[in-house]
């Protein structure tokens, strides 16, 4: 399996669970934290994410940006 | 080990911006294909761009290109008037269902008909979301609006158009396609469609047309993965999702 | 050039050609449809382009984009094309978009009629579309004035990035008269600091060209610069002819065609010893309300006179600050008062 890695820029996300959806792994959740505009942003709660990117395709404010990582 | 970035903020997204769309809006999700889309063939510096009268009326707060607001309706006879004086540049309007397929019925008819070389996209969400959710020329059949409060009536509001299908009975036009932002392979579709009408641009082949299914969490009363799952369920089988017009 | 002999929409069409117009939209309407016919055939030789809108809403709008890149774009049309056009126009000043449209009045209101009216004095001077806006106005007296005042409009469209009217009427249309069109070049300022499609040359950074702003301080400074423009032109451009004012009885004030048929009243008048003179305002918008102060102390009656009932009476009576009796006299629909109609009321007023 691909391994991959996300950075979420927090306080863009509006915590819509669009990603949260789209992840195929499942490894996105919806934090408890709170940021500037008032959304609990989304966070990876768990290893596995593959670096597909299908969570940054869905994201409507941009707020995703995806690496892939490889072994070598 | 090494890591690659495979998915940037788009460069020509506005910096440190925060849209004013509600949480899950598909017009996000389409303003940052464009934005994708503007990075990949290095056009920033010769888009031009309309906002329409809509939800997306600022949408020049996000999208770092020249920009001139269009009356309700108007964008297709606004970039006439652009492309006219500039030939060479980018054009497109992006406008909403009510801006495009009620009020500005005429000038997209004939904007399409004079095949003006020009990319138009088309966001969908058979509603009108900046005035709170009243009906659209789009709103399907029994779908509730706040003028439409029992459902759409066809014997009072007439049938939801189908612009695709409407603007492919033209002989003008070079390209038309409906898509949808519902899904990630969706959306990878509908990105590949909106480079087809920039690049058919670039290549002169006259007027493109993107519709883009979308949605409106807000107004119609749904969370944003419920609304897009009510799209595929509802929108998808009523506008079919495929090309209606490629010159090629 | 000298002067030729030529019909007036064709003139005008010329004068903007020479002036340097390279894109028109339109929409036909009579009775000005030999303007767009002109530019049909001619633009396109001197390299520019003619559209014809699907509407004269469409068309303004094709204008406004145009307008935003800097060009020098224009439009005609008459009163119910002018009405529709109106949401445009407004947007056009809210943008601060220089461009030119001619407006060859004919009767209303509604459909109307077809035949040469002034009846929309005051759709062109006070609004017409929504907002505190105002174009800059300019009402030709004759054919020349017409061709110098279109080919002068961008000098002033560009300078204060606003719309200009010219107001004309069907008969200024029709009729013929040895014209000499200069050429005339426009002088546009500094397009590329605010027009579209001058990303690089500004440093990479964009344009953005509107009228909306939700902030309510922000758009009350907006309107607040919007109205140092408007005081600007108050100050520095009213245009007006002052005919026989010095020893003046009766004083008529006029314009356009009305102002051209009182003219040779008041000829004929002073030829029978009738003291009567004109103050014509060439531009409507600014008002030239300063040339009403040269209206001397044997003034004793102001008569207005236009094609319409008494639009610009208003204005007068301001001028005036009500110092003397102000009366209309007029046709409408259609109908100009005749020389012999404006010699009886001058001779009536003045007992
Ligand atoms: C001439 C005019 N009429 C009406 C309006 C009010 N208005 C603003 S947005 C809008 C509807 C927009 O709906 P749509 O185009 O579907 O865009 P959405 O907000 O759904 O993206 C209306 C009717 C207006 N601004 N101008
Ligand atoms: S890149 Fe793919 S696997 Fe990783 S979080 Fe995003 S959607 Fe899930
Ligand atoms: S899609 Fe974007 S905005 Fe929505 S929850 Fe995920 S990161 Fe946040
Ligand atoms: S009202 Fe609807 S269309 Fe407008 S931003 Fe909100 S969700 Fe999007
Ligand atoms: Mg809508």
């Amino acid at each position: 399996m691909a391994k991959g890695r996300i950075e979420v820029s927090e306080d863009y996300c509006k915590s819509c669970g669009l990603c949260v959806a789209a992840c195929p792994v499942k490894v996105l959740r919806i934090s408890d934290r709170i940021n500037m505009k008032g959304h609990r942003p989304v966070e990876q709660y768990k290893e596995g994410c593959i670096g597909c990117g299908m969570c940054a395709i869905s994201c409507p404010d941009a707020a995703i940006e995806v690496y892939r990582i490889s072994e070598e | 080990m090494s890591e690659t970035k495979i998915y940037s903020r788009p460069e020509s997204w506005m910096k440190e911006v925060h849209t004013h769309y509600c949480p899950g809006c598909g017009h996000g999700i389409a303003h940052r294909l464009i934005c994708e889309l503007i990075d990949e063939f290095g056009i920033q510096d010769k888009t031009i761009s309309m906002a329409p009268v809509g939800c997306a009326a600022m949408m020049y707060d996000y999208i770092d290109i020249d920009y001139v607001e269009a009356p309700h309706g108007r964008a297709p006879a606004v970039a006439t008037g652009i492309k006219r004086v500039y030939p060479e540049k980018i054009v497109f309007t992006y406008q909403g269902d009510g801006d495009l397929a009620s009020i500005g019925m005429a000038e997209i008819i004939h904007a399409a008909n004079r095949g003006e070389n020009i990319t138009v996209i088309f966001i969908n969400n058979a509603i009108y979301g900046m005035t709170g959710g009243q009906m659209a020329p789009t709103t399907l059949i029994g779908q509730k609006a706040t003028t439409c409060p029992l459902g759409r009536d066809p014997q009072l509001a007439g049938y939801p158009i189908r612009m695709c299908e409407l603007l492919a009975s033209l002989e003008t036009p070079s390209y038309i396609e409906r898509v949808s932002v519902a899904r990630p392979k969706y959306t990878i579709k509908a990105k590949e469609a909106l480079k087809k009408g920039f690049r058919y641009q670039m290549d002169k082949k006259g007027f493109s047309f993107i519709e883009v299914l979308s949605s409106c969490p807000t107004n119609w009363g749904l969370t944003p993965i419920k609304s897009f799952e009510w799209q595929l369920e509802n929108m998808v089988p009523y506008y079919p999702l495929g090309i209606f017009k490629d010159f090629e | 050039m000298t002067k030729v002999l030529m019909k007036g929409s064709e003139a005008i069409a010329e004068a903007a050609i020479q002036a340097g117009c390279t894109h028109f939209f339109g929409y036909p309407i009579t009775p000005q449809n030999e303007i767009p016919e002109y530019m049909s055939a001619h633009l396109p030789e001197h390299g520019g382009i003619y559209i014809q809108g699907e509407s004269e809403v469409a068309s303004i709008n094709m204008v406004l984009g145009a307008a935003a890149t800097g060009c020098q774009v224009m439009t005609s049309s008459s009163s119910p094309g002018i009405s529709l056009m109106s949401e445009g126009i407004s947007y056009l000043a809210g943008s601060e978009l220089p461009c030119v449209i001619v407006n060859v009045m004919r009767g209303g209101p509604g459909l109307g009629g077809i035949l040469p009216s002034q009846a929309d004095y005051l759709q062109a001077t006070k609004g017409g579309g929504n907002g505190d806006y105002n174009l800059m106005v300019f009402a030709p007296g004759n054919l020349q004035e017409a061709v110098d005042l279109v080919q002068s409009a961008w000098d002033y469209a560009f300078k204060y990035r606003n719309p200009v009217m010219i107001l004309a009427d069907g008969f200024m249309g029709q009729m013929m008269e040895p014209v000499e069109i200069k050429e005339h070049k426009t002088d546009r300022g500094n397009v590329e600091s605010w027009a579209l499609g001058y990303y690089k040359e500004r440093g990479n950074k964009r344009s953005l060209i509107k009228s909306m702003n939700l902030t309510p301080e922000l758009l009350e400074e907006h309107n607040i610069h919007l109205q140092e423009k408007y005081a600007a032109m108050k100050k520095e451009e009213t245009m007006f002819e002052l005919v026989n004012l010095d020893d003046a009885e009766l004083v008529i004030a006029s314009y356009g065609t009305s102002a051209r048929i009182a003219k040779t009243a008041i000829s004929h008048l002073r030829n029978e010893g009738y003291k009567v003179g004109m103050v014509r305002p060439i531009t409507l918008f600014p008002f030239p309300y300063e040339a009403f102060d040269r209206i001397p102390a044997s003034t004793k009656h102001i008569l207005d006179i236009e094609m319409n009932m008494g639009q610009m009476i208003d204005d007068v009576k301001i001028a005036t600050a009500c110092k003397y009796p102000v009366s209309f006299f007029g046709h409408c629909g259609g109908l100009a008062p005749s020389v012999e109609e404006i010699e009886a009321e001058c001779k009536k007023i003045l007992g």
